[in-house]
């Protein structure tokens, strides 16, 4: 065995520092995210004070050009970025790893097949494709960017799924659980899936991230979900004018996006090592 | 019990592995199966267990001949043949716990019981302790987990245990450890052992089958051919063990 | 005659588990000395560390003198020139230990090109080409055409690890450690890689330390032995003796683990 593993306590502390930092980083937006289904600081609609005020204790961050709250506009970003991950990775995962596992078992010419179009895929863009999607329905709705996004991660999915079965299914205990009896789809759902887990659950949590910076970008794009949905992406582009005199307008969304995604990629590994009896550790 | 007729395969056209091969399982008489890398052994294993179709021949388990189609016979013939493997780090899956490892050919072949006993007890003829069943592989060392492995062969109570090179991956001090449970299963029950270890083969089989490159070029008791092997390969073979000095 | 080899209080560990744990043998020149243990008996690491091979992360004290030279906390530089000329090292797995990239013919080229420049300073194709050749003669592989416009992949593991010793007879080193040689081929190639390397390390004189955790192969080569566990050396001595009367419990049980295979097999030379 080789003991190449050097202090193993002190990565462990680097471990679950990471760990608790994301943890409340995507904490905090979840909570903020739940808190304004039932009350805001104020009308995120209209507005409530004069424009572009400085933050003061009425409106903690300051108001925006139309003299909208923009800490009540912020809480909502908060929700509309944490649906728009979820909601893609939660697609993108379902098609992608069914696609994934059944072009784990197809035959080598229906994997070949597969397999390219995956890559084809993936090559472009998920923005894009993202952009042509929306541009293509006729409502630019929050859900056709969710689906548009999930669609998009659901290729890069199906294809890391498709090589992580097939690295499974060539362990011994694959061929022990046929051996016991095992149907196909028993081995997939008891070995095959806890299996892949640990490497999908890294990947679904940085798919997250990269679907909240497309659906800010789509928004700042302006092809993003129309009002009363505030999306931090617009929030950015609409400070974009006045990014001098008021800069916290920008600061504000900007530093909320940053926090929300590492938080995010600081929670992955927790994650990962959630349901490892091994706790990451290799053998 | 289990018969091999003039079996032979191929993984393509021009590529055998296994030629013309015959051989028979009686129950009670443990078989040896002796073969280097490229003598087909690991081909032979899966056709016995029933992961590969022969391309011609017949492979017999009691009156039926083996049929990998008829999910039925499947059943029967799995509670009755049972695998070890080699490795004891890839033959357990790592996310699940002893128990369900054990367990998992009576949940799957619908085997009546109380499993969490029926475990149980299979850990106990393999010497290990009834704390194991909550624990996951990898608290454990490759001689337990070989262990693990064994107990899971046995569960169902089968007829026939097909080692594939179950000691080679173990130390020697292990080995012979392993090489004693088996040896005391194999009362209970017939075991195939395939190895390139003749030394091993020779410890606990009383019959042996010599293949090189796809065919059987001598077979019957291991005692008759360690004693006169009549194959130049098998005096090849024997001639380059390294022995033990006086 | 000064040690060729000498390990002194040798202690490897990896953060704060100890791999070896005071351990002390020499080897003279054209000795061959035999490290038997099981896994995690520090043998390998041993091997690694005598040539200066362990990652940093590891942590070794102690006092390891290869042909005069410290061997601890030496310098990359100190290390490199005594790489290949004072030992040469054989690995396990044949295929890892070549790089599957490169015509056989070139990777045995590199240590005849280095040990020539080395020497006198310049190596020509001819004479590089003229050694590889003969190399590839001594090690007794046939067609040295094919092997030498060979890819690693395209040759059998018992002929990679003709090559692996080509490669390391290549340094002329005074002695070479081989690192469980033969573990990964069948029992017909063992005997015939263990035939060859006792005849290259008479013939040349070279000192041999072969590692192995099996008994017999090891008795086959070596006239010593030593036996690791866990780190410790538990028992030493002339082969005969250490297997013909063990004094430790460890080394009784691996003893008599060996000899029940060994005596199913029946009578010697049959």
């Amino acid at each position: 065995m080789s003991p190449v593993e050097t202090s193993v306590s002190r990565r462990e502390q680097r471990h679950s520092l990471a760990l608790t930092v994301g943890l409340a980083l995507v904490g905090v937006n979840l909570l903020v995210a739940l808190l304004t289904l039932f009350w805001t600081p104020y009308d995120p609609l209209n507005a409530s004070g004069g424009r572009l005020e400085a933050p003061s204790l009425l409106h903690w961050l300051g108001t925006d050009r139309l003299g909208r709250d923009l800490l009540t506009q912020l809480m909502i970003g908060a929700r509309t970025a944490l649906l728009v991950g979820t909601g893609a990775v939660a697609i993108g995962a379902t098609i992608g790893v069914s696609l994934g596992v059944l072009a784990a078992f197809a035959t080598r010419i229906a994997d070949d097949v597969m397999a390219a179009t995956l890559d084809i895929l993936i090559a472009f863009p998920t923005l894009l494709l993202a952009m042509l999607v929306v541009a293509a329905s006729d409502s630019a709705s929050l859900w056709t960017a969710i689906l548009a996004l999930g669609l998009a991660i659901s290729a890069i999915v199906a294809r890391l799924t498709r090589i992580l079965t097939k690295r499974v299914l060539r362990q011994d205990y694959i061929v022990a659980s046929r051996t016991s009896g095992t149907s196909w789809a028993g081995v997939v759902f008891r070995h095959v899936l806890p299996n892949i887990w640990p490497t999908l659950s890294v990947n679904f949590a940085l798919q997250f991230g990269l679907a909240v910076i497309a659906e800010a970008s789509l928004s700042y794009l302006g092809l993003g979900a129309p009002p009363p949905n505030a999306s931090w992406g617009r929030l950015l582009q609409e400070a974009q004018g006045t990014v001098y005199t008021a800069p916290i307008g920008a600061i504000a969304p900007g530093i909320a996006l940053v926090a929300l995604v590492i938080g995010m990629n600081l929670l992955a590994d927790g994650l990962r090592d959630i349901g490892d009896p091994t706790r990451g550790r290799s053998r | 019990m289990l018969d091999l007729q003039n079996v032979s395969f191929g993984y393509s056209r021009e590529q055998t592995t296994l030629n013309d091969v015959s051989l028979s399982v009686r129950p009670g008489t443990s078989v040896g199966l002796v073969g280097e890398s490229g003598s087909g052994k690991t081909t032979l294993l899966r056709l016995m267990l029933g992961l590969i179709r022969p391309t011609s021949g017949v492979i017999r388990f009691g009156e039926e001949s083996l049929d990998t189609g008829n999910s039925a016979f499947m059943q029967r013939y799995r509670r009755a043949v049972q695998p070890v493997f080699q490795d004891p780090y890839s033959s357990l899956d790592p996310r699940q716990r002893v128990i369900d490892i054990i367990g998992e050919p009576l949940r799957s072949l619908r085997i009546p019981g109380d499993r969490t006993q029926t475990v149980a007890e299979a850990l106990e003829a393999v010497g290990l302790p009834l704390d194991a069943m909550r624990r996951y592989p990898h608290e454990f060392s490759g001689g337990q987990r070989q262990r693990i492995a064994i107990a899971r062969a046995i569960v169902a109570r089968p007829q026939i245990v097909l080692a594939d090179e179950a000691v080679s991956a173990l130390d020697l001090s292990t080995r012979i450890r392993i090489v004693e449970l088996f040896k005391t299963l194999s009362e209970k029950l017939t075991l195939v052992f395939v190895s390139h270890d003749l030394g091993v083969v020779a410890a606990l089989c009383e019959e042996m089958i010599i293949l090189e490159r796809g065919k059987v070029v001598e077979s019957g008791k291991t005692r008759d051919i360690l004693a006169a092997p009549k194959h130049p390969y098998t005096q090849r073979l024997l001639a380059s063990i390294p022995r033990m000095p006086a | 005659m000064t040690a060729l080899l000498n390990i002194q209080g040798l202690c490897i560990r990896a953060g704060d588990k100890p791999l070896v744990s005071d351990l002390s043998f020499s080897i003279r020149p054209g000795e061959r000395i035999g490290m038997i243990g099981e896994s995690g008996s520090g043998k390998s690491m041993t091997a690694m560390a005598a040539t200066g091979l362990l990652p940093v992360s590891i942590g070794v004290s102690g006092s390891i003198e290869l042909d005069s030279q410290q061997v601890v906390g030496a310098t990359d530089r100190v290390l490199n020139r005594l790489r290949g000329a004072a030992a040469a090292v054989v690995f396990q797995e044949p295929l890892t230990a070549l790089d599957p990239l490169m015509k056989i013919g070139r990777q045995i080229a590199e240590p005849v090109r280095r040990r020539l420049e080395l020497e006198s300073g310049k190596a020509s194709k001819d004479a590089i080409s003229r050694e590889v050749r003969d190399l590839i003669d001594k090690v007794a592989l046939p067609q040295p055409e094919r092997i030498i416009n060979s890819y690693p992949h395209e040759v059998s593991g018992g002929q990679r690890q003709r090559v692996a010793i080509a490669m390391a007879l290549a340094c002329r080193p005074k002695l070479l450690i081989a690192d469980e040689p033969t573990t990964a081929l069948d029992v017909t190639t063992q005997a015939e890689i263990l035939k060859l390397l006792d005849q290259l390390v008479r013939e040349t004189g070279m000192a041999l330390l072969f590692i192995s955790h099996d008994l017999p192969v090891v008795a086959q080569v070596v006239e010593r032995v030593i036996v690791l566990k866990n780190g410790v050396a538990v028992e030493e001595g002339p082969v005969k003796t250490v297997f013909g009367n063990p004094q430790h419990d460890y080394t009784k049980t691996l003893v008599e683990a060996a000899r029940l295979f060994d005596e199913a097999l029946g009578a010697t030379g049959s």
